[in-house]
């Protein structure tokens, strides 16, 4: 996993609640046996009708807003486990994803693939996608050490738990963690 | 201060505490199937790590099977692929695999209950939401992402902060009509899809207590619907019959010794949960769906509230309802009854029940999809097959099937879909379908009378 370095970078406002993981990544999809391509397909129906055109409504075909920070209504990644979305979201260039909720699996699986997900106050938020909507160009400051947000509206405290900051910091896995914790493991298997 | 059934069953997994963090959890068995298991495979073959317990692991092919002529090649080239990875990374591994066409091959949350690989007291994991269902068994059950996939291969735990505690109780005594679906659509109707976000929740209460293992495992599948990871139910004596004599059940002495056990596994009187809600069982009715989530339920006889917000109206706009407007009456042309919600037995059994004599209106593709082969013998052993074929009913082999629609069994869009599964998210069953999440016997309802209806008056 890529080290999460301080990010300056503007954002891309996507106002809608309840964004689960079907429409991050459709289930049609998921018929890959490897982790590349699919950013290519990232909210797929939304951003292309089903004859393939771009639906240059759809905020991601909007040539104004750019940025690696996706800021999303409540409950962002509900549903499905499928880490695909993660995949996606990452693939297609997202490095935080800034929301006032997030779904447990999603979450994790966020952060296992080095993206943020940033939980912040509705009023937060609110404010937050109006200023980007209205100001394209708005740069966001994510500092993950002093776990601030900082913008136009002002900066912010998030919280993170300090084991999955410390290895999004450093690019850590867990995989690396629980192998070095065989012994302990061993230990408990041969006690029960 | 007690202790919840959580804590008992979470406590005597605990390998090790970070310090500061999360906590290392023993995974007493780790499902897998061919949609989320590839990459993890990768990932440790890359890394060069063998995995570590492969008798701990179970794998099936549900996901992305078709549901006919399962004895041919899959055709679509992409899902053959993935099928046989699936296969070949079992092999490699010296993992069990129930492939596709093997008698024990199912939908992996009706399988391993059914087999008695799903037992009381345990952690269990797949990569895949809904592994929730195991938690009707008293067993602490959650769906993981890939890499934690890989994570549980390389080590057989997970690194994990313990989740807050829930408690939802239902007493009292059910209407006529009202299933174990309809309680925990009504559930999630009220408390929405976030309220259970950072908890693991137990379901109590003499609704609960009354309800078969089937019936259970509905409730406890769709927890993550409320945004919880999991859903337990204390194991008692309907858990114990249903385990007793399945094939992977502990036998005999070891049965009784396991038995002894279970007992133990129930929240203490005087434990205390982070959050508690409870409902009467008289107040819930049949449900259905409008919108595009699962808390976005009402009663079947209710009018679709009159909610001003954006996110709401765009929900409504997909669905093409109106504020107000009472579903009674949609003409619907497709009603599914399946998925790892609602495939079992006691389903199939609901729904002959109300078929039996009728027919299937003309406008309806009524598929039903078994959740297993086990599931699949059962409905032809006690004559269900017949009543089916006799209302003209669709009865296919089994599998995930039109609940995720990643096979060919797609709902097409703009069309209605009344269907037993777990999820109405736009496009879930197809590109622009729309989907009402109902009961067994509300699905059955809608495939003879073509339309929706309110169930409660056509019941003897």
């Amino acid at each position: 996993m890529e080290k999460f370095e301080k990010l300056v970078d503007t954002a891309i406002p996507l106002p809608v609640e309840n964004i689960d993981t079907d429409q991050i990544i459709p289930a049609r999809f998921l018929k890959a046996t490897d982790k590349k391509g699919f950013g290519d397909n990232v909210f797929r129906d939304w951003r292309f009708h089903k004859d393939g055109t771009a639906d240059s409504d759809f905020v991601l075909n909007n040539p104004k807003y750019k940025g690696s920070v996706l800021i999303a209504g409540d409950n962002f990644g509900c549903g499905s486990s499928r880490e695909h979305a993660a995949w996606a979201l990452a693939g297609y260039g997202f490095k935080v994803v800034v929301s006032s909720f997030f779904a447990d699996i999603f979450k994790g699986n966020a952060l296992n693939n080095g993206i943020l997900p940033i939980q912040v106050s509705p009023e937060y938020l609110k404010q937050l996608l109006e200023e980007v909507k209205q100001n394209p160009s708005s740069e966001l400051t994510i500092d993950l050490e002093n776990q601030t947000v900082t913008s136009t509206v002002g900066e912010v405290e998030f919280e993170i738990n300090p084991y999955k900051k410390l290895c999004l910091l450093n690019g850590y896995d867990d995989i690396d963690f629980l192998i070095s914790k065989k012994d302990k493991i061993e230990a408990y298997e041969a006690l029960v | 201060m007690g202790k919840t059934l959580f804590d008992k069953v979470w406590d005597k997994h605990v390998v090790d505490t970070v310090e500061n963090g999360p906590q290392i959890l023993y995974i007493d068995k780790h499902l897998i199937h061919e949609v989320t298991s590839p990459q993890a495979f990768n990932e440790l073959k890359e890394r060069g790590i063998l995995v570590a317990r492969p008798d701990k692991i179970v794998a099936t092919a549900d996901h992305n099977t078709p549901t006919v002529n399962q004895h041919l090649p899959v055709k679509d080239a992409l899902s053959r692929n993935q099928l046989e990875q699936l296969e070949k990374n079992c092999k490699e591994n010296n993992i069990t695999l129930y492939g596709l066409g093997h008698k024990y091959n199912g939908i992996v949350h009706v399988m391993a209950p059914e087999l008695g690989i799903t037992q009381p007291g345990m952690t269990m994991v797949c990569g895949d939401s809904h592994t929730s269902t195991h938690g009707a068994f008293g067993t602490i059950a959650f769906g993981i992402g890939t890499s934690q996939v890989a994570q549980v291969f390389a080590s057989q735990c997970l690194l994990l902060q313990k989740p807050k505690s829930l408690r939802v109780n239902v007493n009292g005594k059910l209407k006529k009509g009202v299933l174990p679906k309809d309680v925990i659509l009504y559930i999630i109707s009220k408390l929405g899809t976030n309220s259970g976000t950072g908890y693991f929740c137990e379901y109590a209460g003499n609704v609960f207590e009354e309800m078969s293992m089937e019936g259970r495992m509905t409730v406890c599948n769709m927890s993550i619907e409320m945004g919880a990871r999991g859903g337990m139910i204390a194991p008692d004596q309907t858990t114990f019959d249903y385990v007793e004599g399945r094939e992977f059940a502990p036998k005999g002495k070891d049965f009784e010794a396991k038995v002894a056990y279970w007992k133990t596994l129930k929240s203490d009187e005087d434990a205390v949960f982070d959050q508690e809600y409870s409902f009467d069982a008289e107040d819930i009715e049949p449900m259905v769906t409008y919108g595009t989530n699962p808390g976005m339920g009402i009663k079947v006889t209710e009018a679709i509230p009159e909610t001003d917000d954006e996110s709401f109206e765009k929900s409504l706009q997909y669905m093409n309802f109106k504020k107000g407007e009472t579903l009674i009456g949609k003409p619907i042309n497709y009603v599914f009854i399946g998925s790892c919600t609602n495939s079992r037995i006691e389903d199939f059994k609901v729904a002959a029940n109300f078929i039996k004599g009728k027919q299937k209106a003309s406008n309806v593709n009524a598929w039903l999809v078994p959740g297993s082969q086990q599931v699949a013998k059962q409905i032809k052993e006690e004559g269900l097959q017949e009543v089916f074929e006799a209302a003209g009913f669709e009865l296919r082999q089994p599998g995930c099937s039109a609940c995720l629609a990643m096979n060919d069994d797609k709902i097409p869009e703009g069309e209605y879909c009344v269907s037993t599964s777990n999820r109405n998210f736009e496009g879930r069953q197809g590109q622009g379908a729309r989907t009402i999440l109902a009961s067994p016997l509300m699905a059955a309802a809608t495939a003879v009378e073509g339309k929706i209806i309110d169930i409660t008056k056509h019941l003897n």
